[in-house]
């Protein structure tokens, strides 16, 4: 009997994934700014010029390069006196953590109501799908305010709100992935060797949805950020003297006209961060749709 | 004079793991009126190498040859829009899949008419008598009433005759036909390979005929080519191919064959084929 | 000897509920089909798109229940709607599927897809499990270093090895292969019907061969079953069916069937040489 061998060397899974992330030059700078930040956030306390908590005694004061600005304070200080750019720097921690949390949540909620969704069909999968999409129907800050009135406002509850808003998005994309697989044919030779309802759904079928997921996890990382800066900002979200930096926001509503940095900077922040994350998932979703591979 | 002119084409296509040859230096000629098999196995570039000269490859493929000639006319090089006017007109193609190579948003009759809008410049009413004869011509059934239909409520079988359609409708002088019966049932693939025939007598035109059966080359084929990984094994008539091959890859294809099996196992081609010097070359 | 395999009557129909806007239908996918293998022998089973043969092969292998009629596997009758599959009945029947780029679970590395049916049917401890996947995995005529490897890694006729030695993990009485060359290039497809036939002599193996090409059938099969439209419309050995077709299907199939043989070539070209001079 004849022996074979096999094509000639395979790209291991990490080079190859590599190299179609990094052709899209945006996703790569989307990763450099969130490994930023993410250092920013893991070293804050050794990098913050100053306590973010503690007022300096000089209130709203411009940042250094304009008139009256203090070196030692180099973005300024807010309404109370706290070192802005310290504030900034710790802000990175609340909004990461809001971020995988809520990511976190979303996707295991979702994901599981999904693959229930999709495998068992028929009633099942009505009732869940209806239910989604009553709570997409509602606008989603919308529904996230009334939830946060309704457990009281707060970092936590405004993260459990927008878990369960953003959810549905998870339960759709794994419900079609589901319902593609289910009918392939490794899935029924999985069935003919005897697998059981369990293994085939977690461990024969869900691996093989993950991609689509991935993306839309590092999507939701992005929409928790800003859901949760805009609760900050109505109140409803982190309370202060929090320095998150939707938080930060509202405390400098009154003070756009005569000190605009105390808005801008935070402002910034979570634009940089946001748009980073969604350049990432674009990029991620580039390397992992096998559709749009070339070789 | 040769209807299509082949000298040394060579199409390359950038990878993740580096540059990839498809075809390693193919020439070939067609006339008109004679129908040339192209056989091999996947990944032979029996179709890139077709693909390439219709300029139907993606931009990750880069083409060169010595000479890429149609009708006289220099194929390299060619701008999109002259290019246009060639493809589809004088020198059209068939795929092998034939639903999936109809947009399934239009129906056939609209597709066909698009051909001849864009290629004859009929009128409406011009255009949909030219479409029914069409029909007729490839033994499609109620042609009026089918112009209406999408291709998914057809079967393999019909939207291939409809592909044909499309393809002879503006009478090319040479038609490229991409294994357009590998998907089709045997009943079937007779049918369409009788009616590619009757056409190309009945118009003289060039066919060209890529195959993985051997079956086909011989029911079909005045000349024949065989490839294996991008380069051209033998090229003979027909009936010398069959009755003695020169190459040992040919020879190993047609032992492989099982109606052929002399014994209780088939050879296969890489025992045969890698003891020769041939296949040591590879 | 009981025969390993054996259907009476077999029937499938599909019942699609009508919609808004349209009416409700049944399918006959199967219409009363007989059949019976003896052990170490190859039933071919032939027929074209439609005809309900990939049907009969599910029915036979235990993934769909027949709508009438009766399975026999080993003597021992079957009905997978009365009830769930006894794990040793599940082990008696197993399947390779047409597709080489779909039948493995691209997540998975082939050892574990190998090891995969053992962990569900078997006791067998871990270490034990590894050496009878690495052994088949050799049976096939691949090597220790692929035990690893994940499929896309592989060729469409070493992708369809490992479904063979998969099906073969659980050492199963009869092996049903739908159309499993079908999607392989000529040289390969040798190779795999080599593998089938070494197989078969070695393990003493029945199986259900389901193709629409003629030539393999005629190479691999004992006895032959041509379908068409979810009948069985001829029966009987190979040299029967081959030599001395009765129906005017079979007799179809075979003058549609392509030959490539030197005296067709002769044939064609003398009478084309015929048309052009008249």
């Amino acid at each position: 009997m004849s022996t074979t061998n096999t094509t000639s060397a395979q790209p291991s899974g990490l080079s190859e994934f590599w190299y179609y992330f990094s052709r899209n030059k945006g996703a790569v700078i989307g990763l450099v700014v969130f490994v930023f930040v993410l250092l920013l956030a893991i070293f804050a306390s050794v990098v913050a010029p100053h306590d973010p908590n503690v007022p300096s005694g000089f209130q709203r004061l411009p940042p250094a390069w304009s008139e009256g600005g203090n070196s030692a304070y180099l973005l300024g200080t807010d309404a109370v006196g706290r070192d802005m750019l310290s504030r900034l720097i710790f802000g990175t921690r609340f909004s990461l953590f809001i971020g995988l949390v809520v990511a976190s949540l979303s996707a295991v909620a979702g994901v599981l109501l999904g693959l229930i969704a999709g495998y068992f069909r028929g009633r099942t999968d009505t009732i869940i799908m209806r239910v989604m999409d009553i709570i997409l129907a509602f606008p989603s800050l919308l529904l996230a305010l009334v939830l946060v009135a309704v457990l009281g406002p707060g970092l936590l509850n405004a993260m459990i709100a927008i878990s369960i808003v953003n959810q549905p998005h998870f339960v759709r994309l794994t419900r079609a992935a589901v319902i593609s697989e289910r009918e392939k044919e490794y899935v029924v030779a999985s069935r003919v060797a005897g697998a059981g309802t369990l293994r085939l759904m977690f461990k024969t079928i869900l691996p093989n949805c993950l991609a689509p997921l991935i993306v839309q996890a590092t999507l939701a990382f992005s929409a928790a950020i800003l859901d949760a800066a805009a609760l900050g900002f109505l109140g409803m979200g982190a309370q202060p003297p929090t320095s998150e930096w939707g938080t930060m926001l509202a405390d400098a509503r009154e003070f756009f006209q005569s000190s605009p940095s105390l808005v801008t900077f935070p402002g910034l922040c979570i634009l940089i961060t946001v748009l980073a994350i969604n350049l990432m998932g674009d990029g991620l979703r580039d390397a992992l749709d096998p559709k749009l591979k070339r070789s | 004079m040769a209807l299509l002119e082949i000298e040394n084409l060579v199409v390359e296509f950038q990878t993740s793991t580096g540059t990839f040859r498809a075809v390693d230096g193919v020439s070939m000629k067609v006339s008109a009126g004679e129908v040339l098999a192209i056989v091999g196995e996947s990944g032979s570039g029996k179709s890139v190498s077709m693909l390439a000269a219709m300029g139907l490859l993606p931009w990750t493929a880069k083409v060169t040859a010595d000479k890429l000639v149609f009708d006289g006319r220099n194929l390299l090089g060619m701008s999109g829009s002259e290019r246009r006017k060639i493809i589809g007109k004088d020198m059209s193609m068939i795929f092998q899949e034939p639903i999936a190579s109809l947009n399934p948003c239009f129906t056939v009759g609209f597709q066909i008419e698009e051909v001849l809008r864009i290629h004859l410049g009929l009128g409406k009413a011009e255009r949909r008598k030219r479409a029914i004869e069409l029909f007729e011509a490839v033994g499609i059934p109620n042609p009026a009433e089918r112009l209406g239909h999408f291709p998914h409520q057809m079967s393999g079988g019909q939207c291939q005759r409809v592909m044909i359609a499309i393809a002879i409708a503006c009478n090319p002088k040479l038609l490229i036909a991409d294994e357009p019966t590998t998907a089709l049932d045997v009943t079937i693939q007779k049918q369409i390979l009788d009616l590619l025939m009757r056409l190309q007598t009945e118009h003289g035109m060039g066919l060209i005929m890529i195959t993985h059966n051997m079956g086909v080359v011989a029911e079909t084929a005045d000349r024949v080519i065989v490839q294996y990984k991008g380069r051209k094994m033998e090229e003979a008539d027909v009936l010398s191919l069959f009755e003695a091959p020169k190459s040992d890859y040919t020879r190993a294809l047609l032992a492989a064959l099982p109606d052929n099996a002399t014994g209780d196992r088939l050879p296969t081609i890489g025992e045969i084929f890698k003891q020769t010097s041939e296949g040591a070359a590879q | 000897m009981t025969p390993v395999l054996e259907g009476k009557n077999i029937v499938r129909n599909y019942f699609l509920p009508g919609g808004l806007f349209k009416k409700e239908k049944t399918v006959h996918a199967v219409k009363g089909v007989n059949f019976k293998v003896e052990q170490g022998k190859t039933l071919a089973i032939v027929g074209e798109s439609g005809c309900g043969k990939s049907t009969l092969a599910r029915i036979i292998t235990m993934i769909d229940p027949a709508s009438d009629g009766e399975l026999f596997i080993d003597g021992k009758k079957v009905d997978i709607a009365a009830g769930d599959l006894t794990p040793e009945m599940r082990r008696k029947v197993q399947i390779v599927f047409q597709n080489p780029y779909g039948s493995l679970n691209p997540r998975k590395k082939i050892g574990d897809i190998l090891m995969e049916p053992l962990i569900i049917n078997t006791n067998t401890p871990a270490a034990e499990r590894r050496e009878l996947a690495m052994s088949m995995l050799k049976k096939v005529g691949l090597q220790d270093v692929h035990f690893n490897r994940y499929p896309h890694m592989f060729s469409g006729g070493q992708r369809q090895r490992i479904a063979i030695a998969r099906a073969l993990m659980l050492k199963p009485r009869l092996l049903v292969l739908d159309e499993p060359v079908s999607a392989l290039d000529l040289s390969v497809q040798a190779q795999v019907l080599n593998l089938l036939a070494d197989l078969q002599d070695e393990l003493n193996l029945t199986y259900v061969f389901i193709s629409h090409d003629l030539s393999v059938v005629r190479y691999m099969a004992d006895d032959v079953m041509v379908m068409y439209y979810g009948e069985a419309v001829e029966y009987g050995s190979r040299d029967q069916v081959f030599n001395d077709p009765q129906h005017s299907y079979t007799k179809t199939l075979f003058a549609a069937t392509p030959r490539a043989d030197v005296d067709t070539i002769r044939a064609r070209l003398a009478r084309k040489n015929a048309a052009i001079a008249s």
